[in-house]
């Protein structure tokens, strides 16, 4: 029987101000609310309430048996709360259905996994929290930000208790091999690959209403016959999208709604049924390996991460970012913590490509770098009043470790002279 | 193909952008194979470069017939042009010059510059274009910049040759809006005539279109480019312990000083390490020393006076920013200059160049924040430099003289083809 796995990616980050020179050690406020808030709202208005509606009905009219997952970063998370929380109220609905499954991913939506591994970990861990108090699941399943994904980070992620994890389908990974079965990673055999359908999710998400397109007008029997197309022997079919796909991508008049409304009736007319990436995982064994050398997301044609990282610029800031990631953990500012993760969104990097710069709100690359490097240069100048670079790191730990480990230190000392007191006035009876 | 082009300066004696725009041009037409170019000019000084084309001064034009010999005229014009020649266009004067003044050949004296007489020597000019007209074989008439359109249009009456005319600058960006009523006129009868007009940009076409009321199907774009700089690797950037910023041109109302003076004043608040170099000469030069003194910061703010030739490329390749934050500029070449020799540029919003730069900083030249931003942006952050100083290179190298007169071509094709 042929299984559908859809995913769901919802991100959108702290836009930031725009912030002169001048204001570097003057200003520690960042962030352009306006801007932050119409996008947030736009996409609760246009996209994420009537997508959650539909996909409601769609469980509720299915019994059930229509299934998919969500990955939510944690920054959206906080931006819904605050702005849309009626888009919260709406996921929890969806997640009592007990057909939903919200996966993990880095809380800020962050390139934390190639460039600072323990941050990933630590994001991994914030986020997974903040799912579990908002919905009462610990997410099980990885989907790192942007997919990005490499035989080591697979690995790691397997040691850290993520045992599946959805992967971009990139052809040099690939090669000849068809994204539509379960795999391994080629160290770890145990940690479980789902790779995304690169062709059938891009219909969905680019070209649903591209006129230019021999496919166009795309309609949901069509959709499923060509699933159904696919060789028997293979289990499953991939989807993974940005969630805005439906209603902002493709707006709501091109028919997107009904499209996705309409997809579970003719699925399950041709004996398909919906997975989540966890039950697929069940259900499924694998049946090979797979192996990139380098790391990949689901980006463009090269699924590479060069996007964010390809030019000098993107090199420099994140560099610059990622050179504190150490210093930040062991700060207890909240506030400092709160920017070091707003600070970390991919889409700060995306805005410096010279080749796509998707949504950005600079007028070029370059502006988008100066103001980022004009904020973290405040940013970093903040960390260093709490821990002055000209201290190492380890001399650091070691410090802190004293200071942290004063009061237990002073406590065990008193409840010993406590001890040593009650002994002394035993004595003395 | 046959081009009568009529112009004002050419290299090597050039006094401002339009001369480097139209050796640039004509060179880059002369590529294609079967143009052949007539370049009229009021002086020239027989040192011009006239491989690629024909070279005619109008002071060796006669307009008033005199009775003159063979050796008179080989003796003094025989530098520029064969008497058989001189004789020939003699056969052209149909029209009676004689109010104005001539030599004993019936040539007419010009200046070549911009004198005080200029609307004088315009009239000349045009009379000058009349013998021209009659005597030359050619298909097209081609007219660069305001001070030539007379002569274009009087060519094109005497002829019925169709006129194309090439607006380099209008009088709305040399005055910042105070236009004087003689130019603008000479300007709007020059657009109304033609049957085709040229801009060096979006922006000139606008203005074109706006404040001279012409059809805009009648105006197309064809953006200025760039000379290769052969020997651009012959300029180094010597290493020195302040970081240089720099503004060359013209220090005149156009050009935008006081707002690299006031954006210089808000960097050397916060920053050290950086100086500003004020480059050229013109009239509001000494407002702008008092300014800078007035700012205090006399002391990291260096004046040059006006520089030639070789000193133009080591000045911008010394330099670690290039400022242009002209308030009005049809085009404006020197950001690509400086991008050749690799100095990263920001440019204001109002410059024609900006349309076809995307590795080069972009500001409003009113928004002295953004330029401070910009300029403090590249002297601190080294990714920034690296990536405007290499890209920009590229960029810049990309744009050829050849292309853009593919495009020239083009409108003449098409203007042919309706005549």
């Amino acid at each position: 029987m042929r299984n559908i796995c859809m995913c769901f990616q919802l991100h959108a980050p702290y836009r930031l101000k725009r912030y002169r020179f001048f204001e570097i050690g003057q200003d520690h406020y960042y962030y352009d609310d306006y801007q932050t808030e119409n996008r947030i709202q736009q996409l609760a208005q246009q996209s994420y309430l009537p997508a959650n509606r539909t996909i409601l009905d769609m469980i509720k009219s299915s019994n059930g048996k229509f299934r998919c997952a969500y990955t939510i970063s944690g920054i959206t998370l906080e931006l819904l709360e605050q702005y849309a929380p009626e888009v919260i109220d709406s996921f929890r609905e969806l997640a009592q259905t007990g057909s939903v499954e919200f996966l993990a991913e880095p809380y800020a939506h962050s390139l934390s996994s190639i460039f600072d591994i323990n941050e990933f970990d630590k994001q991994l861990k914030l986020h997974s929290e903040r799912i579990e108090q908002l919905f009462g699941q610990k997410p099980t399943t990885l989907c790192n930000s942007e997919l990005i994904y490499s035989d080591e980070l697979g690995d790691i992620a397997y040691k850290m208790g993520y045992h599946v994890q959805m992967i971009p389908g990139a052809k040099h990974m690939l090669g000849w091999k068809s994204p539509n079965y379960m795999y391994s990673n080629v160290i770890n055999h145990k940690a479980k690959l789902l790779v995304r359908n690169p062709k059938l999710s891009d219909d969905i998400s680019f070209r649903f209403n591209d006129h230019s397109w021999q496919d166009y007008p795309l309609d949901a029997e069509k959709f499923i016959r060509w699933i159904s197309n696919i060789p028997e022997e293979e289990p499953i079919v991939n989807l993974w999208m940005g969630y805005e796909t439906f209603g902002i991508r493709q707006q709501a008049y091109t028919g997107i709604f009904e499209f996705l409304k309409a997809l579970p009736y003719f699925a399950m007319e041709q004996k398909m049924s919906f997975v989540t990436p966890a039950e697929a995982a069940k259900k499924l064994t694998a049946v090979d390996t797979l192996s990139t050398n380098s790391a990949i997301s689901w980006s463009g044609e090269t699924k590479n991460l060069s996007v964010w990282t390809g030019n000098d610029l993107q090199q420099e800031a994140l560099n610059k970012l990622y050179s504190v990631g150490e210093r930040v953990r062991l700060c207890t500012d909240k506030a400092l913590q709160q920017d070091w993760l707003a600070l970390q969104s991919v889409d700060h990097f995306r805005y410096m490509s010279h080749t796509d710069a998707f949504d950005t709100n600079y007028e070029s690359p370059y502006e988008a770098f100066m103001n980022y490097m004009n904020v973290l240069s405040d940013f970093l100048q903040r960390v260093d009043e709490q821990y002055p670079t000209t201290i190492e790191n380890e001399e650091l730990n070691a410090l802190l470790k004293t200071i942290n480990n004063q009061e237990k230190e002073i406590e065990r000392l008193e409840k010993e002279l406590k001890a040593a007191r009650a002994r002394k006035s035993k004595q003395q009876e | 193909m046959k081009a009568l082009m009529f112009g004002w300066e050419f290299p090597p004696h050039i006094l401002g952008g339009l001369g480097t725009a139209s050796f640039g041009l004509t060179r880059g037409m002369a590529q294609q194979k079967d143009m052949d170019i007539t370049f009229v000019i009021p002086k020239p000084w027989g040192d011009e470069d006239q491989s690629f084309l024909k070279i005619i001064g109008a002071c060796n034009v006669p307009i008033v017939w005199k009775e003159c010999d063979w050796n008179q005229v080989n003796e003094k014009l025989g530098k520029f042009m064969s008497p058989d020649e001189f004789f020939r266009l003699r056969e052209g004067i149909h029209y009676d010059f004689r109010r104005i003044g001539t030599n004993e050949l019936g040539c007419v004296n010009f200046s070549g510059r911009y004198p005080d007489n200029l609307v004088e020597e315009i009239g000349n000019y045009e009379a000058v274009a009349s013998v021209l007209a009659n005597q030359l074989d050619f298909d097209i008439i081609h007219s660069h910049d305001w001070l030539t359109y007379p002569a274009g249009v009087f060519a094109k009456q005497i002829s019925g040759k169709p006129l194309v005319i090439h607006v380099h600058a209008t009088d709305f960006d040399r005055s910042r809006g105070n236009v004087n009523p003689t130019v603008y006129n000479i300007e709007k009868r020059g657009m109304d005539e033609a049957d085709h007009i040229i801009t060096v940009s979006n922006l000139t076409r606008a203005t074109v279109i706006e404040k001279y009321h012409i059809d805009p199907a009648k105006v197309t774009t064809v953006h200025n480019a760039v000379e290769p700089l052969k020997d651009a690797d012959s300029y180094k950037k010597t290493p020195r312990k302040d970081k240089i910023v720099t503004f060359l041109g013209r220090i005149t109302m156009q050009k935008g000083p006081e707002y690299f003076v006031e954006a210089a004043a808000r960097v050397l608040q916060k920053t050290k390490g950086v100086r500003f170099v004020m480059a050229g000469n013109g009239d509001m030069m000494n407002a702008m020393i008092h300014l800078v003194a007035q700012k205090g910061i006399a002391d990291r703010f260096h004046f040059t006076g006006f520089l030639r030739g070789r000193e133009v490329h080591e000045m911008l390749a010394e330099s670690d920013v290039y400022v242009m934050p002209s308030v009005s500029e049809p085009f404006g070449i020197s950001p690509l200059e400086a991008m050749q020799v690799g100095t990263p540029s920001i440019i204001s919003h109002q410059s024609g160049c900006a349309e076809i730069l995307s590795h080069a900083i972009k500001t409003d030249y009113w928004d002295i924040d953004a330029m401070a931003d910009a300029i403090y942006a590249i002297v601190k952050y080294p990714a920034m430099y690296n990536s405007l100083h290499q890209l920009g290179k590229e960029e810049v190298n990309k744009i050829s003289w050849y292309d853009a007169g593919l495009k020239v071509r083009a409108i003449y094709n098409q203007v042919l083809h309706r005549f």
